[in-house]
Protein backbone atom coordinates (compact mmCIF):
# COMPACT_ATOMS: atom_id res chain seq x y z
CA UNK A 1 0.00 0.00 0.00
CA UNK A 2 1.44 3.21 -1.06
CA UNK A 3 -0.52 5.30 1.41
CA UNK A 4 -0.40 4.24 5.03
CA UNK A 5 -1.60 6.26 7.52
CA UNK A 6 -3.04 5.41 11.29
CA UNK A 7 -3.64 7.34 14.36
CA UNK A 8 -2.44 5.74 17.52
CA UNK A 9 -4.29 3.74 20.08
CA UNK A 10 -7.13 4.76 22.49
CA UNK A 11 -7.05 2.40 25.00
CA UNK A 12 -10.49 1.37 26.79
CA UNK A 13 -12.86 3.58 25.36
CA UNK A 14 -16.59 3.14 26.26
CA UNK A 15 -17.28 1.53 22.78
CA UNK A 16 -14.62 -0.98 23.46
CA UNK A 17 -16.61 -1.38 26.95
CA UNK A 18 -19.80 -1.32 25.73
CA UNK A 19 -18.61 -3.37 22.54
CA UNK A 20 -17.38 -6.57 24.49
CA UNK A 21 -20.44 -6.65 25.91
CA UNK A 22 -22.19 -6.83 22.18
CA UNK A 23 -20.11 -9.37 21.54
CA UNK A 24 -21.48 -11.51 24.37
CA UNK A 25 -24.92 -11.45 22.99
CA UNK A 26 -26.67 -14.78 22.63
CA UNK A 27 -24.77 -16.31 24.44
CA UNK A 28 -24.24 -18.08 28.19
CA UNK A 29 -22.32 -16.78 30.56
CA UNK A 30 -21.75 -19.26 33.51
CA UNK A 31 -20.71 -18.99 36.93
CA UNK A 32 -17.54 -21.24 37.93
CA UNK A 33 -15.45 -22.15 41.03
CA UNK A 34 -12.77 -24.13 40.07
CA UNK A 35 -10.72 -23.84 36.76
CA UNK A 36 -12.17 -27.88 36.31
CA UNK A 37 -15.79 -26.04 35.98
CA UNK A 38 -14.42 -23.35 33.33
CA UNK A 39 -13.09 -25.98 31.19
CA UNK A 40 -16.30 -27.72 31.24
CA UNK A 41 -18.65 -24.04 30.68
CA UNK A 42 -16.24 -23.43 27.62
CA UNK A 43 -16.26 -26.45 26.26
CA UNK A 44 -20.11 -26.45 26.49
CA UNK A 45 -20.25 -23.32 24.47
CA UNK A 46 -19.93 -20.58 27.53
CA UNK A 47 -19.39 -17.38 25.70
CA UNK A 48 -17.87 -16.31 29.17
CA UNK A 49 -17.37 -17.82 32.60
CA UNK A 50 -17.66 -16.04 36.11
CA UNK A 51 -15.14 -16.69 38.04
CA UNK A 52 -15.86 -16.86 42.14
CA UNK A 53 -15.10 -18.98 44.74
CA UNK A 54 -18.82 -20.02 45.83
CA UNK A 55 -21.61 -20.15 43.60
CA UNK A 56 -24.74 -18.33 45.06
CA UNK A 57 -26.78 -21.55 46.41
CA UNK A 58 -23.85 -22.33 48.50
CA UNK A 59 -23.51 -18.56 49.92
CA UNK A 60 -26.62 -18.89 50.55
CA UNK A 61 -25.92 -22.14 52.68
CA UNK A 62 -22.83 -20.65 53.93
CA UNK A 63 -24.13 -17.65 55.78
CA UNK A 64 -21.57 -15.31 56.59
CA UNK A 65 -19.36 -12.62 54.66
CA UNK A 66 -19.00 -13.18 50.85
CA UNK A 67 -16.37 -11.52 49.08
CA UNK A 68 -14.17 -11.18 46.23
CA UNK A 69 -12.33 -14.40 45.35
CA UNK A 70 -9.06 -15.61 45.93
CA UNK A 71 -6.82 -13.61 42.74
CA UNK A 72 -4.91 -17.26 42.84
CA UNK A 73 -8.30 -18.48 41.48
CA UNK A 74 -9.05 -16.54 39.26
CA UNK A 75 -6.02 -16.40 37.53
CA UNK A 76 -6.20 -19.85 37.42
CA UNK A 77 -8.89 -19.96 35.87
CA UNK A 78 -7.79 -17.42 33.39
CA UNK A 79 -4.82 -19.55 32.02
CA UNK A 80 -7.00 -22.42 31.34
CA UNK A 81 -10.02 -20.66 28.99
CA UNK A 82 -9.77 -18.79 25.88
CA UNK A 83 -13.30 -17.32 26.67
CA UNK A 84 -13.86 -14.02 28.79
CA UNK A 85 -13.03 -14.27 32.00
CA UNK A 86 -15.50 -12.20 34.39
CA UNK A 87 -15.54 -11.56 38.50
CA UNK A 88 -17.26 -10.40 41.31
CA UNK A 89 -16.78 -7.60 43.67
CA UNK A 90 -19.00 -6.13 46.60
CA UNK A 91 -21.15 -3.09 45.83
CA UNK A 92 -18.93 0.06 46.78
CA UNK A 93 -15.69 -2.04 47.27
CA UNK A 94 -13.88 -0.01 44.96
CA UNK A 95 -10.45 -1.69 45.88
CA UNK A 96 -11.65 -5.01 45.32
CA UNK A 97 -12.50 -3.41 42.14
CA UNK A 98 -8.96 -2.47 41.57
CA UNK A 99 -7.82 -5.71 42.59
CA UNK A 100 -10.13 -7.58 39.71
CA UNK A 101 -8.26 -4.82 37.28
CA UNK A 102 -5.02 -5.64 37.68
CA UNK A 103 -5.54 -9.35 37.75
CA UNK A 104 -7.00 -8.11 33.92
CA UNK A 105 -10.30 -9.46 34.17
CA UNK A 106 -12.41 -8.98 31.38
CA UNK A 107 -15.51 -7.73 33.21
CA UNK A 108 -16.02 -6.89 36.79
CA UNK A 109 -19.61 -7.66 38.17
CA UNK A 110 -20.70 -5.21 41.21
CA UNK A 111 -22.74 -7.63 42.51
CA UNK A 112 -25.59 -7.90 44.99
CA UNK A 113 -24.89 -11.95 44.96
CA UNK A 114 -21.68 -10.63 47.84
CA UNK A 115 -22.15 -9.22 51.03
CA UNK A 116 -22.06 -4.93 49.88
CA UNK A 117 -19.20 -3.02 51.29
CA UNK A 118 -21.19 0.09 51.30
CA UNK A 119 -24.62 0.76 51.99
CA UNK A 120 -25.06 4.23 50.26
CA UNK A 121 -22.78 4.47 47.07
CA UNK A 122 -21.66 2.17 44.16
CA UNK A 123 -18.45 2.03 42.92
CA UNK A 124 -17.35 4.80 40.26
CA UNK A 125 -16.87 2.96 37.60
CA UNK A 126 -16.20 5.59 35.26
CA UNK A 127 -12.68 5.82 36.43
CA UNK A 128 -11.89 1.66 35.63
CA UNK A 129 -10.58 0.72 32.39
CA UNK A 130 -12.11 -2.87 32.76
CA UNK A 131 -16.01 -2.43 31.80
CA UNK A 132 -18.51 -3.53 34.80
CA UNK A 133 -22.35 -4.91 34.88
CA UNK A 134 -24.14 -4.18 37.69
CA UNK A 135 -27.67 -5.62 38.31
CA UNK A 136 -31.15 -3.88 38.61
CA UNK A 137 -34.36 -4.45 39.25
CA UNK A 138 -36.28 -2.18 37.44
CA UNK A 139 -35.34 0.97 35.08
CA UNK A 140 -34.25 3.95 37.63
CA UNK A 141 -31.93 1.25 38.76
CA UNK A 142 -30.51 -0.09 35.62
CA UNK A 143 -30.06 3.98 34.66
CA UNK A 144 -28.14 4.74 37.85
CA UNK A 145 -25.86 2.36 37.42
CA UNK A 146 -24.90 3.15 33.58
CA UNK A 147 -24.27 7.02 35.44
CA UNK A 148 -21.86 5.32 37.20
CA UNK A 149 -20.03 3.79 34.00
CA UNK A 150 -21.66 0.27 33.93
CA UNK A 151 -21.54 -0.86 29.98
CA UNK A 152 -23.52 -4.15 30.74
CA UNK A 153 -27.14 -4.39 32.39
CA UNK A 154 -28.43 -7.55 34.00
CA UNK A 155 -31.93 -8.02 35.67
CA UNK A 156 -31.05 -9.64 39.34
CA UNK A 157 -33.50 -12.14 39.47
CA UNK A 158 -32.72 -14.26 43.00
CA UNK A 159 -29.65 -15.57 42.47
CA UNK A 160 -29.20 -19.49 44.20
CA UNK A 161 -32.89 -20.13 44.36
CA UNK A 162 -33.73 -21.29 41.08
CA UNK A 163 -36.72 -20.07 40.80
CA UNK A 164 -36.91 -17.76 38.01
CA UNK A 165 -40.10 -15.91 39.07
CA UNK A 166 -37.50 -12.90 40.29
CA UNK A 167 -36.12 -13.03 37.48
CA UNK A 168 -39.53 -12.07 34.74
CA UNK A 169 -40.64 -10.05 37.92
CA UNK A 170 -37.66 -7.87 37.32
CA UNK A 171 -37.32 -8.23 33.12
CA UNK A 172 -40.98 -7.57 32.86
CA UNK A 173 -40.54 -4.20 35.18
CA UNK A 174 -37.86 -2.73 33.57
CA UNK A 175 -39.34 -3.77 29.77
CA UNK A 176 -42.92 -1.76 30.96
CA UNK A 177 -40.77 1.14 32.56
CA UNK A 178 -39.16 2.08 28.85
CA UNK A 179 -42.21 1.42 26.64
CA UNK A 180 -44.19 3.67 29.54
CA UNK A 181 -41.74 6.68 28.73
CA UNK A 182 -41.34 5.85 25.11
CA UNK A 183 -45.03 6.99 25.26
CA UNK A 184 -44.72 10.25 27.37
CA UNK A 185 -44.79 14.03 26.24
CA UNK A 186 -41.11 15.25 26.76
CA UNK A 187 -42.56 18.01 29.69
CA UNK A 188 -43.11 15.11 31.51
CA UNK A 189 -39.91 12.93 31.49
CA UNK A 190 -37.95 15.06 34.21
CA UNK A 191 -40.59 14.46 36.88
CA UNK A 192 -40.38 10.58 35.28
CA UNK A 193 -36.19 10.72 36.27
CA UNK A 194 -36.97 12.22 39.50
CA UNK A 195 -39.46 10.06 40.30
CA UNK A 196 -37.30 6.81 39.44
CA UNK A 197 -33.89 8.19 40.67
CA UNK A 198 -32.12 8.04 37.40
CA UNK A 199 -30.06 11.27 35.30
CA UNK A 200 -32.01 12.99 32.87
CA UNK A 201 -29.82 12.82 30.12
CA UNK A 202 -30.60 8.75 29.91
CA UNK A 203 -34.02 8.94 30.21
CA UNK A 204 -34.22 10.95 27.13
CA UNK A 205 -32.48 8.79 25.52
CA UNK A 206 -34.45 5.47 26.40
CA UNK A 207 -37.87 7.72 25.51
CA UNK A 208 -36.09 8.34 22.51
CA UNK A 209 -34.75 4.40 21.23
CA UNK A 210 -37.13 2.96 23.73
CA UNK A 211 -34.39 0.34 25.28
CA UNK A 212 -31.41 1.04 27.16
CA UNK A 213 -28.31 2.17 25.93
CA UNK A 214 -26.21 -0.84 26.73
CA UNK A 215 -26.65 -4.58 26.37
CA UNK A 216 -29.52 -5.51 29.07
CA UNK A 217 -28.78 -9.69 30.34
CA UNK A 218 -30.88 -11.63 32.47
CA UNK A 219 -29.69 -13.18 35.88
CA UNK A 220 -30.99 -14.87 38.84
CA UNK A 221 -32.96 -18.14 38.87
CA UNK A 222 -32.28 -20.08 35.46
CA UNK A 223 -32.28 -23.49 36.02
CA UNK A 224 -33.23 -25.11 32.79
CA UNK A 225 -33.17 -24.65 29.40
CA UNK A 226 -36.63 -23.41 28.83
CA UNK A 227 -36.12 -20.66 32.04
CA UNK A 228 -33.26 -19.20 29.65
CA UNK A 229 -35.60 -19.21 26.51
CA UNK A 230 -38.22 -17.28 28.42
CA UNK A 231 -35.96 -14.53 29.38
CA UNK A 232 -34.54 -14.21 25.66
CA UNK A 233 -38.46 -14.21 24.62
CA UNK A 234 -38.80 -11.11 27.60
CA UNK A 235 -36.09 -9.22 26.25
CA UNK A 236 -32.93 -10.37 27.67
CA UNK A 237 -30.21 -10.22 24.97
CA UNK A 238 -27.84 -12.68 27.04
CA UNK A 239 -28.19 -14.90 30.21
CA UNK A 240 -26.14 -15.18 32.96
CA UNK A 241 -26.60 -18.57 34.63
CA UNK A 242 -24.77 -19.26 38.35
CA UNK A 243 -26.00 -22.03 40.75
CA UNK A 244 -28.50 -24.20 38.01
CA UNK A 245 -25.52 -25.50 36.11
CA UNK A 246 -22.70 -26.94 38.56
CA UNK A 247 -26.26 -27.83 40.91
CA UNK A 248 -27.91 -29.68 38.48
CA UNK A 249 -27.34 -33.73 38.09
CA UNK A 250 -25.42 -33.27 35.14
CA UNK A 251 -23.68 -30.21 34.56
CA UNK A 252 -21.68 -30.58 31.26
CA UNK A 253 -25.18 -31.48 29.24
CA UNK A 254 -26.92 -28.68 30.77
CA UNK A 255 -24.37 -26.23 30.10
CA UNK A 256 -24.88 -27.54 26.79
CA UNK A 257 -28.25 -27.43 26.43
CA UNK A 258 -28.83 -23.81 27.81
CA UNK A 259 -26.35 -22.70 25.43
CA UNK A 260 -28.33 -24.43 22.71
CA UNK A 261 -31.78 -23.30 24.22
CA UNK A 262 -30.52 -19.13 24.25
CA UNK A 263 -29.59 -19.88 20.01
CA UNK A 264 -32.41 -21.39 19.18
CA UNK A 265 -35.13 -19.57 22.17
CA UNK A 266 -37.93 -19.02 19.15
CA UNK A 267 -38.10 -22.74 18.39
CA UNK A 268 -40.47 -25.04 20.38
CA UNK A 269 -39.45 -27.80 18.41
CA UNK A 270 -35.88 -27.37 18.73
CA UNK A 271 -36.65 -26.36 22.78
CA UNK A 272 -37.96 -29.94 23.18
CA UNK A 273 -35.11 -31.98 21.88
CA UNK A 274 -32.83 -29.50 24.29
CA UNK A 275 -34.33 -30.51 27.07
CA UNK A 276 -34.62 -34.49 26.98
CA UNK A 277 -32.90 -35.88 29.22
CA UNK A 278 -30.36 -33.76 31.52
CA UNK A 279 -31.31 -35.29 34.43
CA UNK A 280 -31.88 -33.50 37.77
CA UNK A 281 -31.96 -29.89 37.94
CA UNK A 282 -31.12 -28.30 41.14
CA UNK A 283 -33.60 -28.67 43.79
CA UNK A 284 -34.33 -24.80 44.18
CA UNK A 285 -35.42 -22.68 46.80
CA UNK A 286 -38.98 -21.22 46.00
CA UNK A 287 -39.01 -17.65 46.37
CA UNK A 288 -42.28 -17.68 49.00
CA UNK A 289 -39.83 -19.87 51.28
CA UNK A 290 -37.49 -17.15 51.63
CA UNK A 291 -37.05 -14.57 53.96
CA UNK A 292 -37.04 -11.29 52.91
CA UNK A 293 -33.78 -10.30 54.83
CA UNK A 294 -32.46 -13.68 53.10
CA UNK A 295 -33.45 -12.18 49.27
CA UNK A 296 -30.52 -10.43 47.96
CA UNK A 297 -32.00 -8.40 44.94
CA UNK A 298 -32.99 -5.85 47.47
CA UNK A 299 -29.04 -5.07 47.69
CA UNK A 300 -28.07 -2.14 45.35
CA UNK A 301 -28.87 1.74 46.19
CA UNK B 1 -25.50 -17.39 16.06
CA UNK B 2 -23.80 -15.38 18.87
CA UNK B 3 -22.56 -12.49 18.76
CA UNK B 4 -23.04 -8.48 17.75
CA UNK B 5 -25.71 -9.89 15.12
CA UNK B 6 -27.81 -7.23 15.87
CA UNK B 7 -25.35 -4.47 15.19
CA UNK B 8 -24.51 -5.89 12.00
CA UNK B 9 -28.80 -5.74 11.03
CA UNK B 10 -28.88 -2.76 11.98
CA UNK B 11 -26.18 -1.38 9.43
CA UNK B 12 -27.37 -3.50 6.69
CA UNK B 13 -30.82 -2.13 7.51
CA UNK B 14 -29.52 1.50 7.12
CA UNK B 15 -27.72 0.64 3.95
CA UNK B 16 -31.30 -0.48 2.23
CA UNK B 17 -30.46 -3.86 2.60
CA UNK B 18 -32.98 -6.80 4.35
CA UNK B 19 -31.56 -9.32 6.67
CA UNK B 20 -32.05 -12.35 8.66
CA UNK B 21 -30.69 -13.99 11.55
CA UNK B 22 -29.30 -17.48 10.68
CA UNK B 23 -29.86 -20.22 12.86
CA UNK B 24 -30.43 -23.06 10.78
CA UNK B 25 -29.83 -24.56 7.00
CA UNK B 26 -32.80 -23.70 6.06
CA UNK B 27 -32.00 -19.36 6.92
CA UNK B 28 -28.81 -20.33 5.02
CA UNK B 29 -30.90 -21.46 1.60
CA UNK B 30 -32.75 -17.90 1.68
CA UNK B 31 -30.12 -15.60 1.85
CA UNK B 32 -27.48 -13.82 -1.25
CA UNK B 33 -24.97 -12.67 1.38
CA UNK B 34 -23.86 -13.84 5.29
CA UNK B 35 -22.24 -11.70 7.64
CA UNK B 36 -20.66 -13.71 10.62
CA UNK B 37 -20.25 -11.21 13.41
CA UNK B 38 -18.11 -11.10 16.25
CA UNK B 39 -18.48 -12.96 19.12
CA UNK B 40 -16.63 -16.00 20.90
CA UNK B 41 -15.25 -18.03 18.36
CA UNK B 42 -15.23 -21.13 20.40
CA UNK B 43 -19.13 -20.63 20.90
CA UNK B 44 -20.28 -20.28 17.16
CA UNK B 45 -17.75 -23.24 16.21
CA UNK B 46 -19.71 -25.78 18.83
CA UNK B 47 -23.10 -24.42 17.41
CA UNK B 48 -22.25 -24.62 14.09
CA UNK B 49 -20.85 -28.20 14.44
CA UNK B 50 -23.93 -29.06 17.00
CA UNK B 51 -26.22 -27.76 14.42
CA UNK B 52 -24.80 -29.70 11.20
CA UNK B 53 -24.37 -26.41 9.85
CA UNK B 54 -20.49 -26.15 8.45
CA UNK B 55 -21.00 -28.04 5.28
CA UNK B 56 -23.93 -25.98 4.62
CA UNK B 57 -22.49 -22.85 5.31
CA UNK B 58 -19.43 -24.23 3.26
CA UNK B 59 -21.47 -24.92 0.20
CA UNK B 60 -23.03 -22.02 0.27
CA UNK B 61 -19.67 -20.00 0.23
CA UNK B 62 -17.89 -22.25 -2.31
CA UNK B 63 -20.69 -21.57 -4.86
CA UNK B 64 -19.60 -17.67 -4.38
CA UNK B 65 -22.04 -16.18 -1.72
CA UNK B 66 -20.45 -13.08 -0.48
CA UNK B 67 -19.14 -13.77 3.67
CA UNK B 68 -18.00 -11.22 5.48
CA UNK B 69 -16.08 -12.23 8.95
CA UNK B 70 -15.46 -9.65 11.66
CA UNK B 71 -13.22 -10.54 14.36
CA UNK B 72 -15.06 -13.85 15.40
CA UNK B 73 -15.95 -14.10 12.27
CA UNK B 74 -12.90 -13.66 10.84
CA UNK B 75 -11.40 -16.58 12.52
CA UNK B 76 -14.02 -18.82 11.71
CA UNK B 77 -12.97 -17.76 7.78
CA UNK B 78 -9.51 -18.45 8.40
CA UNK B 79 -8.29 -21.70 7.08
CA UNK B 80 -5.23 -21.40 9.81
CA UNK B 81 -6.05 -20.75 13.03
CA UNK B 82 -3.08 -21.44 16.03
CA UNK B 83 -4.01 -23.01 19.07
CA UNK B 84 -7.69 -23.97 18.08
CA UNK B 85 -8.61 -27.42 17.01
CA UNK B 86 -12.73 -26.88 16.89
CA UNK B 87 -13.87 -27.53 13.10
CA UNK B 88 -14.60 -23.64 11.24
CA UNK B 89 -15.75 -23.24 7.72
CA UNK B 90 -11.66 -22.63 6.89
CA UNK B 91 -12.13 -20.66 3.13
CA UNK B 92 -9.58 -17.77 3.26
CA UNK B 93 -6.09 -18.07 2.49
CA UNK B 94 -5.18 -16.27 5.79
CA UNK B 95 -3.62 -17.33 9.25
CA UNK B 96 -4.95 -15.76 12.41
CA UNK B 97 -3.37 -15.82 15.99
CA UNK B 98 -6.67 -15.25 18.55
CA UNK B 99 -6.84 -12.72 21.19
CA UNK B 100 -2.99 -11.28 19.86
CA UNK B 101 -3.85 -7.67 20.60
CA UNK B 102 -4.48 -8.79 24.28
CA UNK B 103 -7.30 -9.36 27.02
CA UNK B 104 -10.42 -6.72 27.24
CA UNK B 105 -7.96 -3.94 29.15
CA UNK B 106 -5.55 -3.66 25.84
CA UNK B 107 -8.99 -3.22 23.94
CA UNK B 108 -8.68 -0.07 21.45
CA UNK B 109 -9.59 1.70 19.05
CA UNK B 110 -7.92 3.32 16.33
CA UNK B 111 -8.11 5.18 13.08
CA UNK B 112 -6.74 3.90 9.70
CA UNK B 113 -7.45 4.28 5.71
CA UNK B 114 -9.11 1.76 3.85
CA UNK B 115 -8.69 1.21 0.11
CA UNK B 116 -11.13 1.92 -2.32
CA UNK B 117 -13.94 3.80 -0.19
CA UNK B 118 -12.50 7.13 0.04
CA UNK B 119 -9.35 9.03 2.05
CA UNK B 120 -11.33 9.65 5.24
CA UNK B 121 -10.35 7.53 7.51
CA UNK B 122 -12.27 4.45 9.04
CA UNK B 123 -12.44 4.53 12.98
CA UNK B 124 -11.51 0.49 13.53
CA UNK B 125 -12.67 -0.62 17.50
CA UNK B 126 -10.62 -3.77 18.51
CA UNK B 127 -12.01 -6.16 21.01
CA UNK B 128 -9.66 -8.86 21.89
CA UNK B 129 -9.33 -8.73 18.24
CA UNK B 130 -7.68 -11.58 16.43
CA UNK B 131 -4.52 -10.76 14.83
CA UNK B 132 -3.72 -11.49 10.83
CA UNK B 133 0.00 -13.07 10.66
CA UNK B 134 -0.22 -14.54 7.39
CA UNK B 135 -2.02 -14.71 4.06
CA UNK B 136 -1.89 -16.01 0.48
CA UNK B 137 -1.13 -14.78 -2.94
CA UNK B 138 -5.06 -14.63 -3.71
CA UNK B 139 -5.43 -12.36 -0.88
CA UNK B 140 -5.67 -8.33 -1.08
CA UNK B 141 -5.10 -6.21 2.08
CA UNK B 142 -7.63 -3.52 1.90
CA UNK B 143 -6.57 -1.78 5.22
CA UNK B 144 -3.50 -2.01 7.45
CA UNK B 145 -3.29 -0.82 11.56
CA UNK B 146 0.75 -0.89 12.70
CA UNK B 147 2.05 -2.78 9.41
CA UNK B 148 -0.76 -5.62 10.00
CA UNK B 149 -3.49 -6.12 7.59
CA UNK B 150 -6.61 -5.27 9.61
CA UNK B 151 -9.27 -5.87 6.54
CA UNK B 152 -8.76 -8.27 3.77
CA UNK B 153 -10.69 -9.72 0.27
CA UNK B 154 -10.06 -13.03 -1.27
CA UNK B 155 -12.72 -13.78 -4.11
CA UNK B 156 -16.00 -13.49 -2.17
CA UNK B 157 -14.75 -12.94 0.79
CA UNK B 158 -14.28 -9.98 2.75
CA UNK B 159 -12.39 -10.43 6.58
CA UNK B 160 -11.92 -7.90 9.32
CA UNK B 161 -9.74 -7.89 12.97
CA UNK B 162 -11.94 -5.06 14.05
CA UNK B 163 -15.79 -3.97 14.57
CA UNK B 164 -17.15 -1.73 11.68
CA UNK B 165 -21.00 -2.57 13.00
CA UNK B 166 -20.19 -0.42 16.51
CA UNK B 167 -19.54 3.05 14.61
CA UNK B 168 -21.51 5.21 12.30
CA UNK B 169 -19.92 4.91 9.53
CA UNK B 170 -21.34 2.78 7.25
CA UNK B 171 -18.37 2.53 4.24
CA UNK B 172 -17.29 -1.46 5.20
CA UNK B 173 -20.79 -1.99 5.02
CA UNK B 174 -21.56 -0.98 1.61
CA UNK B 175 -18.21 -1.94 0.31
CA UNK B 176 -19.45 -5.29 1.49
CA UNK B 177 -22.70 -5.36 -0.21
CA UNK B 178 -21.16 -3.98 -3.62
CA UNK B 179 -19.83 -7.35 -3.45
CA UNK B 180 -23.44 -9.16 -3.43
CA UNK B 181 -24.97 -7.51 -6.34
Amino acid sequence: MTDKVWSSKQESTWKTKVGLAEMLKGGVIMDVVTPEHAKIAEDAGAAAVMALERVPADIRVAGGVARMSDPDMITGIQKVVSIPVMAKCRIGHFVEAQILEALEVDFIDESEVLTPADDRFHVNKRVFKVPFVCGCRDLGEALRRIGEGAAMIRTKGEAGTGDIIEAVRHMRTLQDDMRRIRNLPEEELMTVAKEMGAPYELILEVAQTGKLPVPNFSAGGVATPADAALMMHLGAESVFVGSGIFKSGDPAKRAQAIVQAVTYYNDPKKLAEISRNLGEAMTGIGITQLKESDKLAGRGW
Amino acid sequence: MQGAYHKHSLMAESLGAQSIEVRTSEDLAKINGLIIPGGESTVMSKLLTRNRLIEPLRRRALEGMPVFGTCAGMILLAKEVDNFNLPIPGLMDISVHRNAYGRQLESFEAAFTVKGIGEEPVTGIFIRAPKITGYGAGVEVLAEYEDVPVLVRENNFLASSFHPELTGDPRIHALFLSMIS
